[in-house]
């Protein structure tokens, strides 16, 4: 049978989505939801709500973007099967946050930037806010935590990562489930959904904190170098920003500090069962008060960004 | 091939299939909320993801698009709405029966979520037993807790040793 028989082939429906060509570097729809267009709740200022959702939204991505790094390198293909799709969901969480916070104006002031002098003029620019902010946002925009721009999400030791899934997702959980009230419907929305999905990247990670802190000689020493690794990046979790004071104030988001007794209780569950030891370690410290939340990371971010953002940048309008 | 006069948007849109189970098709999946034709004739289509990254949202748009345009409406819009949340109790009986002829182990049922308050670690999944689709015996391990989509763990059966696929529980 010759192929002009078919008037169809697996990839119309993909080619019709869309009557231009893509641009290279975004998915090609718009993760936007019919809550997208949710007015701003009375009594909250609208850059705040917008920071608030970029917040959540980078806590994900970056994570999301950590986790990736495992893709192929993981030490089993149920563990690489694994950690991809949780970088999955944490991904379709940071798409809809970005994309609220692009309708409330926070990917305006990067429509142009350095990158716009490559640019010919000729091809598209990316069109959705979520890209544009994922892709020509700085270092200083990001106002991710620094627990998830830090080396331990991302391929080397399983252990190591273990502990950061076990902590992020116990910490994003707590948050998560405190949001499902919140008076924005796009964030409680979203929480509705991540709840679920963070459920079970908490499930998966305490059982392999079990399986190798209460494992052999060596897996328990190498769970607890892990554990005592993330822990500098534990107490940010818990410090409000004046934004998130404001919002939680206001019935809109959840105050960081409340989150507190919930990780413990957790962290409480499964640390002595799997023999390991809550470490001692001091904290990350702030620099001039200033953390993750205003956008003051550490060198690690940098990396992350310069993956996940070179190829876009260097080649703006690239289409497919 | 495009019909003279327009079949009914919702039973198209009904009988598109899911993109990564074709077993199912979306409204079997529970994912379809809503069809209604707007004064000006655009059929507007609600779907809600499975999980918050699935990649097959875009392909289920593009479908249900070209499926609704092939049954003669020209305008189409795809809404997404994530609330409330789709939980696999809303996979129908119908959609039930498919996934275990397909040798796929359909979820078991999980009922709301308990009052607020934090949500226990409990280590298991929601189901303790799950059935083997093959040989129907109760004894199974599972292998993966993530599969080869987003809603999905890998299984095998102790008695008849096959391995597959559960639509684990969310």
């Amino acid at each position: 049978m010759h192929s002009e028989d078919h008037d169809e082939n697996v990839y119309d429906a993909l080619a019709t989505a869309d009557d231009d060509g893509r641009w290279a570097f975004g998915t090609g729809f718009d993760a936007g939801s019919a809550e997208i267009d949710a007015p701003v709740p009375d009594g909250v200022d609208r850059d705040d709500l917008a920071t608030y959702c970029l917040m959540l939204a980078d806590d994900a991505l970056i994570a999301s973007q950590r986790l990736a790094g495992w893709t192929a390198k993981a030490p089993e293909l149920e563990e690489d099967v694994a950690l991809a799709n949780i970088a999955l969901d944490l991904l379709g969480q940071a798409r809809v946050l970005l994309s609220r916070a692009g309708h409330l104006g926070a990917a305006e002031p990067f429509r142009a930037g350095p990158w716009d002098a490559q640019r010919s003029g000729a091809g598209p620019l990316p069109q959705d806010d979520e890209d544009v902010l994922t892709y020509f946002r700085d270092d200083r925009g990001f106002r991710n935590v620094t627990l998830v721009e830090s080396d331990s999400g991302g391929a080397g030791d399983f252990g190591r990562t273990i502990a950061w899934i076990l902590v992020l997702s116990s910490w994003r959980l707590a948050l998560m489930t405190r949001l499902t009230d919140s008076r924005d419907p796009v964030l409680a929305a979203v929480a509705g959904k991540a709840v679920k999905e963070l459920t079970y990247h908490r499930d998966y990670a305490a059982q392999w904190t079990l399986r190798l802190g209460d494992g052999t000689e060596l897996s328990h020493a190498r769970m607890q170098a892990g554990l005592d690794t993330v822990w500098p990046f534990v107490e940010e979790l818990f410090l409000p920003h004046a934004v998130e004071r404001r919002l939680a104030a206001a019935g809109v988001a959840v105050d960081p500090a409340e989150l507190r007794d919930e990780v413990d209780a957790v962290l409480e569950q499964v640390l002595p069962v799997a023999t390991l030891t809550r470490p001692e370690r001091p904290a990350v410290g702030l620099v001039g008060g200033r953390g993750g939340r205003d956008g003051v990371h550490t060198e690690s971010l940098g990396t992350v960004l310069a993956v996940m953002q070179s190829l876009a940048r260097a080649h703006p309008e690239a289409t497919w | 091939m495009v019909t003279t006069e327009p079949t009914d948007a919702r039973v198209a849109a009904e009988n598109v299939v899911d993109p990564e189970m074709p077993m199912l098709t979306l409204a079997d999946l529970g994912v379809l909320r809503g069809v209604e034709t707007t004064a000006d004739g655009t059929v507007v289509v609600t779907i809600t993801p499975t999980y918050s990254g699935c990649p097959a949202l875009d392909e289920m748009r593009a479908d249900l698009r070209r499926t609704l345009q092939a049954a003669g409406h020209d305008r189409v819009e795809v809404r997404t709405t994530f609330s409330p949340p789709w939980s696999t109790d809303w996979i129908s009986d119908e959609g039930r029966r498919k996934l275990a002829e397909a040798g796929v182990a359909p979820p078991g049922r999980i009922g709301p979520r308990a009052a607020a308050g934090p949500v226990p670690l409990t280590l298991v999944a929601p189901s303790r037993t799950v059935a083997c689709p093959q040989c129907g015996a109760p004894d199974t391990e599972e292998s993966s807790r993530f599969g080869p989509t987003a809603c999905t763990a890998l299984r095998r059966c102790r008695a008849c040793g096959e391995p597959f696929e559960h639509v684990k529980e969310i």
